[in-house]
């Protein structure tokens, strides 16, 4: 399983930096969604994964029984999710502002502010 | 229980709180955000006063013993930052009373600035590496609305290239910790700095010390990777602006200063050269930047990055004074710089431009702006006896002991090369006379409650302004009992195993005797 996911996400993170390099902030923004997503599931993966074994203390003992699923990565993860989702509407509003103002979908020609 | 360490953050997020509240009142929200900093600076004092006492003061958040819940630690460093922080914070406050306009206001200016400082405060306190992130966040996004607030096309562009690169920093951040889990299995700083230094693969450890070392890069503006920084820091109102230039990258440069002396210390011989040089061409291309252009916070952005040069170069050299000269750096800069874009402010506001070609004749207009200038440009040059100088000279003095000839002799010159961006100024806006086709000058003007146009209080503008510079030079006449302290930071810094014991307490031998005992332990316990 973990080369599977470690494959899908080198996929991931190429992608969203090659949407990253194209001039369309359209393309930005979706670039910057499969980032955070790789991101995501990278944690997940980087911690180990441990199929069907969740970390529950069964009733009367002090500690999980054999090998169980770490939780804390997943609390991460959550946080994380929350925190791209807040961050890339601020993205998506932000570019929709831009095109009003700038009429282009075309970081080309938004250089006022780098002379 | 040390409720002092949890305040700066909670008294902040509740003033925002406060402020939300009262959406529609402006007068209420202004009195919280002055009101609020006042409490900031002074719950900060009370921190300061106690990590001066006791060394290093940690709270477990929820009862939680580390390292299973989330500490909050103040060694000096994080209780230095905090002081300056809420010192900025209010005289930003106070600057904002009359610089804001009413249209900004309206938008949520003044809980947007509570949550900001509630991001940084948070970030400079916390002891879990992911709550780091989190507070980055708070930050980042608090920052993002106050960038844009107003919305003129500048502020679209510049926030566009400073989303993005704060977000590919965010996320270079979010992977390395993904991975650094993967490796040692805890959050907490302290704790991973005892797992790290006995981890089986070494070469991994120095990978994630360059992506810590990237991520933190761009939100420090550190080169190659500072160039969001010149496109957007001259595009929102000019409190905004003196708020990031006075706090958003030295949280960068915060972590930097925190993950490489605590978790990558053993990874030193790798990445010194880096952060070496990384710091000599940081400070070079900062400062040759500056000189190219001639819009009064443009020049002044580019100045953010040379400086920033100085306090990693205090890192890299790596030594107890290093250190301590780096710190001092950050001090002498949060101060001076902030000033320099409140004045940059008021400049605008007599004279209606940032060009430095159509202003002209303020000395004759006023001096004692002239005079707050010249203590602020001065000090960020380096002339004694002012903050800058004190500054340079700890880093100078460490460099030539580290034997590092060749950096040391990059930060004389980019000091040189700063007094010349800063006489360029003074010449412009205050020595020359006014340029004739600048025919009566603007002034800023902006709409008052009953939607009267109005003119701004100058009085309440030009007070932090006053305040800021007696600081510089008060930097440099008293530099004698704060270098103590920036002693003990540097002592505190390069010896980590304080900070480990302050956090994890009795639970050090437990931990050690964990990494001793083989991995499978670890997996069930």
């Amino acid at each position: 399983m973990e080369p599977l996911m470690a494959i899908a996400i080198g996929m991931l993170y190429a992608a969203a930096i090659f949407l990253m390099l194209r001039r369309s902030i359209v393309k930005l923004v979706i670039g910057l969604m499969l980032l955070t997503n790789a991101a995501n599931l990278l944690i997940f993966t980087s911690a180990g994964m441990t199929r069907g074994a969740p970390p529950l203390i069964p009733e009367g003992m002090l500690v999980p029984e054999g090998v169980v699923a770490d939780p804390l990565p997943q609390a991460v993860v959550l946080t994380a999710i929350v925190i791209a989702f807040g961050v890339l509407a601020f993205a998506v509003v932000l570019i929709r502002r831009a095109y009003e103002i700038v009429k282009a979908d075309d970081l080309d020609k938004m250089k006022d502010t780098d002379t | 229980m040390r409720p002092e360490v949890a305040l700066p953050v909670l008294l902040p997020l509740l003033s925002g709180a406060i402020s939300l509240l009262f959406w529609r009142s402006r007068p209420m929200q202004r009195f919280t955000a002055v009101a609020g900093n006042l409490a900031l600076l002074v719950v900060a004092l009370w921190l300061f006063t106690s990590v001066h006492q006791d060394g290093y003061v940690t709270i477990q958040m929820g009862g939680w013993e580390a390292p299973y819940g989330i500490t909050l630690v103040a060694d000096m460093l994080s209780a230095v930052m905090i002081v300056l922080t809420a010192m900025i914070g209010l005289a930003l406050a106070i600057y904002s009373l009359a610089s804001t306009g009413s249209d900004h206001e309206k938008f949520g200016y003044y809980p947007l600035m509570h949550l900001l400082l509630a991001g940084v405060a948070g970030a400079f306190l916390t002891g879990d590496i992911f709550n780091l992130y989190v507070w980055f966040e708070v930050m980042l996004v608090a920052s993002f609305a106050l960038l844009i607030l107003g919305g003129e096309k500048a502020q679209m562009e510049g926030a566009i290239k400073y989303v993005t690169l704060n977000l590919l920093a965010s996320v270079i951040f979010l992977t390395a910790i993904g991975l650094l889990y993967g490796m040692v299995g805890t959050l907490n700083m302290a704790d991973i700095a005892l797992r790290l230094h006995a981890a089986e693969h070494q070469g991994m450890v120095e990978v994630l010390a360059v992506m810590f070392m990237v991520a933190f890069g761009i939100k420090a503006a550190a080169f190659p990777l500072f160039f969001w920084l010149p496109a957007s820091y001259h595009t929102p109102p000019v409190a905004v602006s003196a708020l990031f230039a006075g706090l958003l990258t030295k949280v960068g440069v915060y972590s930097l200063f925190r993950v490489f002396t605590l978790m990558f210390d053993e990874t030193m011989d790798y990445t010194q050269d880096l952060l070496i040089w990384g710091a000599a061409l940081t400070m070079v291309t900062g400062v040759l930047g500056a000189a190219a252009q001639y819009e009064f916070r443009r020049i002044l952005s580019f100045h953010i990055v040379s400086q920033i040069g100085y306090m990693i170069l205090g890192l890299a050299l790596y030594t107890p004074l290093a250190i301590a000269g780096g710190v001092f750096a950050v001090m002498h800069n949060i101060v001076v710089k902030t000033n320099l874009f409140l004045i940059s402010g008021i400049t605008r506001h007599l004279q209606g431009t940032y060009q430095l070609k159509k202003m002209g004749g303020l000395y004759k207009e006023r001096p004692w702006l002239a005079v707050a200038f010249f203590l602020s440009a001065f000090s960020l040059a380096g002339i004694p006896p002012l903050s800058g100088f004190f500054a340079k000279f700890v880093i100078v003095r460490a460099g030539i002991e580290a034997e590092a000839y060749v950096v040391t002799g990059i930060a004389l010159a980019v000091g040189f090369m700063t007094l010349y961006s800063m006489v360029k100024i003074w010449n412009e806006v205050f020595w020359k006379a006014l340029p004739e086709d600048n025919l009566v000058p603007e002034r800023e003007t902006v709409v008052g409650d009953d939607g009267r146009m109005v003119k701004p209080s100058l009085w309440l503008m030009t007070l932090p302004v006053g305040v800021l510079a007696a600081m510089s030079l008060l930097i440099g006449v008293f530099a004698e009992p704060l270098m103590v302290v920036m002693n003990t930071i540097g002592d505190q810094l390069m010896n980590p195993q304080g900070y480990i014991d302050a956090v994890l307490g009795s639970n050090v031998d437990v931990i050690e005797a964990l990494i001793e005992a083989p991995a499978s332990e670890e997996t069930s316990p």
